[in-house]
């Protein structure tokens, strides 16, 4: 870290326009660092040498037209898209330091590190309290005390406590869309993750939840690390700090928000960003 | 026909208003005339069951007494009783509920959570639903061979319970299958997500929501061994019993035994105790019936 500091601070003092300040200069420690990631479905290479390195606290927002492999990137992050049969992948993905495909890397250890919030809201077909309660109850809490703090602090902190205080015993499906996203975020956060992955959160969301949930991604990303998958450009601007350009299961581009929205090195990636394509 | 002819922007026209309102009525009439054809066969159905509800009712209600539930069976029409063969029936539901559920759910599970979609999986699973079709006697003679000689079980109620449980095993693990199948696929990604397991997955989430189709499936598969007589006959249960069974390995008999046993007497008055007998039975499997409905309503999920 201190080497990093110092190296950049004689980039910075070297860099021609100072009015663009480099990004490395608040380079946070890397979270997720993918290397050379290959992946397949069947026959079909779904990802294509993926490097990407992912910071700490920060919003890594990943953007792209359908089909170009960024849902598959995201659930490669938690393993989740081995659930599909046929799957392959090569590479590797350093989370912390070590590598998640190594056969000695338990998958329910590093999903309970890595939360996760699904395109579509998706509740459990039971009480706010029992779907909140479901990950701490799983990894091992019985004592009622500590389960009624994790969800109060978990609904607090995804921001719908006080929408749903009253009725924790209603089922949750009782819920709208929006609050049933925001539960699904709350769920999350009570397994006390590290990372937090987001597969385009709002899609099936009003503009009003939409905008609730920008606003807790916000303030989430002062205790987490958010990687988010979004078909929505102005989404990705509002709220990401870092954003990638996926294209036909390949990294375009992978910059400082602004750079990509602003200045984008790639002409494809300027292709899209102003709508010609996706 | 006359179509319209084409101007200049607009799009030309295949459909004649005139010839379509033309054909209407023909094609109202083949509407009606297959939904009164639809009606007819409905009809015939509910008919048969009429007669046969009508003919039991009124020959075999007369026997229908405090007695004939409490008598064992006789020589004599009017001292003939179901005792035995409820009770037998009974016994012959408690080794079979259990056997055939742990097992068809258990199978149901392994296909639907844990086995990988592979060929093997793929013929096994198609086979299950083969088996569902094959004849009960052939079940009988399977039970025959390999726990009444094989395993030396005898006529007893463990070797016709172990039988009757291979019969219903198929009927309730595709039951369970497709209550398992319409556990939607997001609640167990979010279950996975959060770090649980296959096993707490299963547990927590899928179970509680299939749990209802695959009480109602298994409850209508035991309603068909209540009913089935064919393997009972192959495997040799008698039908003059005069006490009751003290536990599994005692031989015993059935309410579709002693039914048969009673029509195929020459006295006319064996046959309006076959009725009484079938009244018996058929509220049995009214009951059974109505539970699997009851849970079904009860505890149906939606997503």
């Amino acid at each position: 870290m201190v080497q990093l500091m110092n190296r950049t601070d004689k980039e910075t003092q070297a860099a021609v326009s100072p009015v663009e300040a480099p990004i490395r200069e608040t380079a946070k420690p890397v979270v997720y660092d993918t290397k050379q990631l290959n992946l397949w479905y069947g026959s079909h290479h779904a990802l294509k040498n993926i490097d990407l390195p992912i910071r700490e606290n920060e919003v890594t927002a990943i953007i792209g037209p359908s089909g170009c492999g960024k849902s598959t990137y995201i659930k490669t992050l938690n393993r989740m898209v081995e659930l599909v049969d046929g799957v392959r992948t090569s590479g590797e993905i350093l989370y912390r330091g070590r590598n998640i495909f190594d056969a000695k890397y338990s998958v329910e250890e590093l999903r309970t590190r890595v939360g996760m919030v699904f395109q579509k809201p998706n509740p459990f077909p039971k009480s706010i309290y029992d779907n909140i309660a479901y990950g701490p109850r799983i990894h091992g809490i019985k004592n009622k005390k500590i389960l009624d703090e994790i969800v109060e602090q978990s609904l607090r902190g995804a921001a719908i406590w006080d929408e749903v205080k009253d009725r924790l015993s209603t089922n949750a499906y009782s819920l709208s869309g929006g609050q049933q996203q925001r539960i699904c975020i709350a769920r999350a956060l009570a397994i006390e993750p590290d990372v937090i992955l987001m597969d385009e959160p709002t899609s099936a969301l009003d503009p009003i939840s939409t905008l609730k949930v920008e606003e807790l991604v916000q303030e989430l990303k002062e205790n987490y690390s958010i990687i988010i998958v979004t078909h929505n450009m102005q989404q990705a601007a509002r709220i990401s700090d870092k954003t990638a350009f996926f294209l036909n299961g390949e990294v375009i581009e992978f910059d400082d928000t602004n750079k990509i929205f602003q200045n984008p090195a790639d002409q494809r990636t300027e292709d899209y960003i102003s709508g010609r394509f996706g | 026909m006359r179509i319209t002819e084409q101007q200049p922007g607009v799009n030309k026209r295949f459909i004649d208003p005139a010839s379509v309102s033309k054909r209407m009525d023909g094609r109202k009439i083949t509407n009606s005339v297959f939904k009164t054809l639809f009606f007819m066969a409905t009809l015939v159905a509910l008919l048969v069951l009429g007669i046969l509800f009508y003919r039991i009712l009124s020959q075999g209600i007369g026997f229908l007494s405090a007695d004939f539930f409490q008598n064992f069976a006789s020589r004599f029409p009017e001292k003939a009783g179901i005792k035995a063969a409820l009770v037998g029936s009974l016994w012959l539901m408690a080794v079979v509920a259990p056997v055939s559920m742990f097992h068809g759910i258990g199978t149901a599970i392994y296909l639907e959570e844990y086995a990988k979609k592979n060929r093997v999986n793929d013929f096994i699973r198609m086979n299950i639903s083969n088996l569902a079709g094959v004849p009960s006697v052939v079940f009988g003679l399977l039970g025959l061979t390999i726990f009444v000689r094989a395993l030396a079980l005898g006529n007893s109620i463990l070797a016709a319970g172990f039988t009757m449980s291979l019969l219903i095993l198929p009927v309730i693990i595709v039951a369970a299958q497709e209550a398992i199948r319409a556990v939607p696929q997001h609640v167990r990604e979010a279950s996975y997500g959060m770090g649980a397991t296959k096993w707490q997955t299963i547990v927590r989430v899928v179970l509680p929501s299939a749990i209802p189709g695959i009480l109602t499936g298994s409850i209508l598969a035991l309603s068909r061994a209540v009913g089935e007589t064919a393997p009972l006959i192959v495997i040799g249960v008698p039908v003059i019993i005069q006490f009751l069974p003290s536990g599994v390995m005692d031989t015993f008999t059935a309410l579709p035994m002693q039914i048969y046993d009673w029509a195929k007497r020459p006295q006319a008055d064996f046959q309006k105790v076959a009725s009484a007998g079938i009244i018996v039975l058929m509220a049995f499997l009214l009951l059974m019936n109505s539970i699997a409905v009851l849970i079904r309503n009860k505890f149906q999920k939606r997503y």
